[in-house]
């Protein structure tokens, strides 16, 4: 989307999402990190939300009326930094092992 | 591929703390970090450190760096730096990638200190060039010796912003002021006379509005703010500058503790959230420890005795201490990490601390 580059309050900077796009989103129902992320791709970019998401949450919190950490930490997944595909899928069963289950043992 | 009784991930004072007294204690070990250079945060903090002398008072931030990567090197711990550290697998598992590779390695017990992130802060102009965080300011100034900017504007007067604003000032840079949401100074008293004395004006119950520039940062907005932090109409004001730095808190980096699985807790105090876990830096998964600002931001001394605590519950839990000896160790250790959670700011983060073990129970 093209911003008004000198007053558009950028909040996601990896996917270029401004404030007014994910206060409409979250007008719109989006009630969750997630749902932001879906509506507009807030948090979805290189640096996986660990700028804007806490942004995001309270922002969430403020127009849902509850307390931050109702909206946080999201959802994490694997890979938790950018690595290229091909290094992927050389990794030895790497997708198996997603699969099967955590690396927590109880 | 390689197999170890404990990995350790991040190399700052907490994963170098984990390393020196697993090593110790007979412990194979592998230190993973992403940066060329082991030591973490140590490594920009030219001033020296307060507290006790078994804390190292008096010394400077990076010397306690060095004397602790020559304590690992000694002691023979592994090291492989410059890479990223992207999955953890069930069996212990650590997949780590340089970008061009992609090695997995095998642990009985992984201790994850992977320390924090420096929160953001949005306002129309925050993608200009010349704003960034209080710490890639200090990193550029510190570690590369190249100032970012002439004149500053600080925005948080927590330590990192009452320091870095300091050694700002030292490398010759101007700072206008320092910007407080809040009604009173955030950080030390100590650090706050110091920037004062220098002549930089701590605004408190001040914020940013904007940043204004084309190419740049040419100045920002700034706005006195009510008691719920809302902007005052009518008390705008311009200042000139051509930098501004975040100082507006870290969060624990919690990815890695969070996809594999262990419990969240969220903790105000001790910046958001993160992992829960024991006073012996036990998580809610068997196999993963944490220590440092992962499980809760404090100071690098705290970190690395919070280090040597995790590093020793792994070595005795794969049978390399007797609980005897154990018991010991974590009560010197605790003993320690009480002194340095005195005090007005201490004491605070001991309430927290002491909130998550009493939920790991």
């Amino acid at each position: 989307m093209e911003h008004d580059a000198v007053n558009a309050e950028i909040v996601c900077r990896c996917e270029e999402v401004t404030a007014d796009e994910i206060m409409e989103a979250i007008r719109n129902g989006a009630d969750s990190l997630d749902a932001v992320k879906k509506a507009t791709r807030a948090g979805m970019g290189f640096c996986q939300g660990r700028t804007c998401k806490r942004l995001i949450a309270r922002m969430l919190a403020c127009y849902y009326e509850m307390p931050v950490d109702r909206f946080l930490p999201g959802s994490l997944r694997l890979p938790v930094t950018p690595v290229k595909l091909s290094l992927l899928a050389e990794t030895e069963d790497a997708a198996d092992e997603i699969q099967e289950g955590s690396a927590c043992e109880k | 591929m390689g197999m170890y009784d404990v990995i350790v991930v991040g190399a700052g004072p907490a994963g170098l703390g984990a390393a020196i007294e697993a090593k110790k204690c007979g412990a194979s070990v592998l230190l993973l970090d992403e940066n060329d250079r082991p030591g973490g945060q140590l490594f920009k903090q030219i001033h020296k450190f307060f507290g006790s002398k078994e804390h190292y008072a008096g010394t400077r931030g990076y010397i306690i760096g060095q004397n602790l990567l020559n304590e690992a090197d000694e002691l023979g711990v592994e090291f492989r730096l410059g890479v990223r550290v992207w999955g953890l697998y069930p069996g212990g598992g650590v997949t780590a990638t340089d970008g061009e590779t992609s090695v997995r390695y095998f642990a009985r017990k992984i201790v994850l200190a992977t320390g924090a992130t420096e929160n953001a802060l949005s306002f129309p102009g925050c993608t200009l060039p010349g704003v960034m965080t209080a710490g890639a300011a200090q990193t550029m100034t510190n570690v590369q010796h190249v100032l970012p900017g002439e004149r500053f504007v600080m925005v948080g007067s927590g330590n990192v912003g009452l320091i870095v604003t300091y050694q700002l000032l030292q490398a010759g840079a101007k700072v206008c002021c320092i910007l407080e949401a809040a009604q009173k100074i955030s950080g030390y008293g100590v650090h706050a006379a110091k920037v004062r004395r220098a002549g930089v004006p701590i605004l408190t119950g001040h914020t940013i509005l904007r940043a204004n520039g084309t190419d740049g940062v040419e100045s920002v907005v700034t706005a006195k703010v009510d008691e719920r932090f809302r902007p005052i109409e009518g008390t705008e004001e311009t200042i000139e500058c051509d930098t501004v730095t975040l100082a507006v808190g870290l969060s624990p980096r919690i990815e890695l503790a969070g996809v594999s699985g262990c419990k969240m807790a969220y903790s105000p105090a001790l910046g958001g959230m993160l992992p829960l876990h024991s006073d012996d830096m036990e998580t809610t998964c068997g196999n993963i420890l944490i220590a440092g600002d992962l499980s809760g931001i404090e100071e690098a001394s705290t970190a690395l005795d919070e280090g040597r605590m995790a590093g020793c519950r792994a070595a005795y839990a794969l049978g390399y201490r007797t609980s005897k000896e154990y018991e010991e160790t974590k009560r010197a250790l605790l003993n320690r990490l009480n002194a340095l959670r005195a005090g007005p700011f201490g004491e605070k983060r001991r309430a927290a601390k002491e909130a998550l073990w009493n939920t790991m129970r």
